[in-house]
């Protein structure tokens, strides 16, 4: 099977989609002959024309408004939005409408529409190139939240995406676009919506993860490894909704559940994730439910040093992983 | 030239080709006043405890038959805004359905009563209002004419906004990016002069709402709402503009809010006792009877019929709306999402092999 890097999958993905629904077209900024600023359609403009292609004006909400609009009079728009951090002009149109679209109809209008939304942070972004905001997305009835970490799970959930008839926002840490390779098919494929992927299989304890901080785990699942501790490693995939069942069978099975997140851990998808642990694991359990995260500062410096500081990384995760098998 | 109130069609014959006839204009009076009776009613039923909030469209009735008249509901697209009243009628809505969502009933053909009054989307034609936050309509309406325009189709959308919505950020852009494609878009604005309790001199710095339509690269016009020739000829020549690929029109229509904002609100903690008395000489039910008589199309008989019988309408339906009852809690988990599955996928693939 041929290996392919994050970026290349989200490519290939949004191309085989293009192909096969004459529907579909993407919007964003710098989408067309510029290819996108991580290069994401990159060749897009050429198969398809600036009709399916569409580079729009510098204005987030009406990028997100104008998808909505398509998407209910028969078109299956992906806007890109450049990068995370400039996402919130168009929370409105996301959050405030988008996501209400078929209830607040009764179901008389669906609104099939994709959000690519590269955020995240380790790539010396400053407070406004490496923000996740998936907390305010993933708290929305009405949305469907996905945050594929590898290129087999980035080409097929953007695929489902693209293909369901509500809206989803697609997080794609940007940390991860070049870092990361990993095999996938050339053919087509879905992953659906809401099941988390056991990534390490292991049995002393859980750590539940997603996004960069998932091939962090898994470093410090090998790191651990050597120091006799077997973890198992949970990949969420979907934030909203979050598989509860698999995140319980796991916890429940391992007896020691450790959380870790890039987001500032406080109202955050690990507190949710402690919840559910709390209310369906607690007498599977053999010690606290952990989480790690970084501190309450706004994400992230832009200081190196102070970058590094804040992010987790695999050695942290492995202080906490030998901390917690030690209770 | 097109007729205006001061310059009136013959009441035998349209003066150019497709000027509204009088028989047309008499019809349009119709929907005018059967649109002010259950607005009253409306009114009544929430001073009553029965309706828990209403905006009303009196004053706006005019501007509203008159745009509607000049579209085509059977391909068109119409996103409105809370004060859409008499549009809904002019395009077919029954006073029961109306009433519906005022009594937020089960049979609430918009959203079932999930939503407030005229917000959801229509079971017959494509008129849709997905939520209560000011101008979120305008991009939306854009990226609706996108598709039309992609697709080959020669529809025109028709998004209403009043003028408090013109200072909102989603305005600009929707115009904009309306202007940048050249989309089959009527931008319309019915201009009451207040938003809330905030006069257009708080709200903006210039005369004229549609000189900004320069700004975009596409024609504005100003008009006065309480004269449906006027707003009719100016909406067809939008419309006609639109359908020929010719990109949008902002039309701003000038009408009087003749009661407050809301049933929740007073104004007269912001407007003048004169301001007030004012106003109402711009009812445009009263304008509009007067020209109709004026001109023959009606005699005061007849007109007395209308308002009779309009009368009498909306007392049919508020007994039957009444009675009826609200949606249980057995459909409030309905239509939140759909997931997808390669089983419900019936969409077919325009190329490679799905």
């Amino acid at each position: 099977m041929p290996e392919k890097t994050v970026i290349e999958a989200v490519r290939e993905a949004m191309q085989a989609e293009m192909r096969r629904d004459d529907t579909m077209i993407i919007l964003g900024e710098d989408v067309g002959n510029r290819g996108g600023v991580f290069l994401a359609t990159d060749g897009l403009i050429d198969e398809f024309g600036e009709n399916r292609v569409i580079d729009t004006p510098l204005a987030e909400s009406s990028i997100c408004g104008v998808a909505l609009g398509a998407a209910v009079n028969g078109m299956r728009p992906l806007a890109e939005i450049q990068f995370a951090d400039f996402v919130w002009p168009a929370i409105n149109q996301l959050v405030g409408e988008a996501s209400k679209v078929r209830y607040g109809t009764n179901g008389v209008k669906t609104a099939p529409m994709t959000i690519r939304v590269p955020y995240g942070g380790g790539v010396r972004g400053g407070l406004y190139h490496s923000q996740s905001i998936e907390v305010l997305f993933a708290h929305t009835p009405g949305l469907s939240v996905v945050a594929p970490a590898t290129p087999y799970d980035a080409k097929g959930l953007l695929a489902t995406a693209v293909r369901t008839d509500d809206p989803v926002i697609v997080l794609e840490h940007k940390r991860t676009y070049r870092l990361v390779k990993g095999e996938v098919p050339d053919e087509e494929y879905t992953i659906p919506i809401g099941k988390a992927e056991i990534k390490r299989p292991g049995t002393d304890l859980t750590i539940i993860t997603y996004g960069l901080m998932l091939h962090y785990s898994l470093q410090a699942a090998e790191l651990a490894a050597a120091n006799g501790i077997d973890v198992e490693v949970l990949d969420l995939r979907t934030l909203r909704p979050l598989d509860a069942d698999a995140i319980a069978e796991s916890a429940s099975r391992t007896g020691k559940a450790l959380i870790v997140q890039e987001d500032t851990p406080a109202v955050s998808i690990g507190s949710e994730v402690s919840a559910i642990i709390g209310e369906r694991c607690f007498f599977d359990l053999d010690g606290p439910i952990m989480r790690l995260g970084p501190p309450e500062l706004p994400p992230m410096p832009f200081s190196p040093i102070q970058e590094a500081e804040f992010m987790p990384s695999p050695e942290k995760i492995l202080a906490a992983i030998i901390k917690l098998a030690e209770i | 030239m097109s007729a205006t109130a001061n310059n009136p069609p013959n009441p035998t014959e349209p003066i150019s080709g497709d000027q509204l006839s009088g028989e047309r204009l008499v019809e349009l009076y119709r929907t005018m006043v059967l649109s002010r009776y259950l607005d009253e009613r409306v009114w009544l039923l929430n001073r009553q405890g029965k309706a828990a909030i209403a905006a009303s469209a009196q004053g706006h009735e005019a501007t509203q038959v008159a745009c509607i008249e000049a579209t085509d509901p059977t391909k068109d697209h119409y996103l409105i805004y809370y004060r859409q009243f008499t549009a809904m009628l002019a395009l077919g809505t029954e006073p029961e359905e109306m009433l519906r969502g005022f009594l937020a009933k089960e049979a609430d053909p918009m959203s079932a009563a999930r939503q407030f009054p005229l917000h959801g989307a229509h079971p017959r034609v494509d008129l849709f209002n997905f939520s209560n936050v000011i101008a979120t309509q305008l991009p939306q309406a854009a990226g609706v004419a996108l598709a039309d325009k992609l697709k080959g189709s020669d529809a025109v959308t028709v998004v209403y906004f009043g003028d408090g919505a013109s200072s909102q950020g989603d305005t600009h852009e929707a115009m904009n990016f309306a202007g940048v494609h050249k989309l089959p878009v009527i931008f319309f604005c019915e201009n009451n002069r207040f938003a809330i309790s905030v006069p257009v001199e708080k709200q903006m710095g210039i005369e004229s709402l549609a000189s900004r339509a320069a700004g975009y690269g596409f024609p504005g016009v100003q008009v006065d709402g309480t004269d449906v020739v006027a707003v009719n000829e100016a909406t067809k020549a939008a419309v006609a503009r639109a359908r020929a690929g010719d990109g949008p029109t902002l039309i701003e229509a000038s009408v009087e809010r003749l009661l407050p904002h809301t049933t929740d609100d007073d104004h007269t903690r912001y407007r003048t006792a004169e301001d007030i008395e004012q106003m109402s000489k711009r009812d445009p039910i009263r304008i509009q009877s007067e020209l109709l008589i004026r001109q023959g199309f009606i005699t005061e008989a007849e007109n007395e019929e209308i308002h009779a019988a309009a009368k009498r309408r909306v007392n049919v339906a508020t007994d039957t709306v009444d009675a009826e009852a609200y949606p249980g809690i057995e459909t409030m988990f309905d239509h939140l999402t759909v997931e997808y599955s390669e089983e419900n996928d019936h969409r077919e693939s325009s190329g490679g092999d799905a």
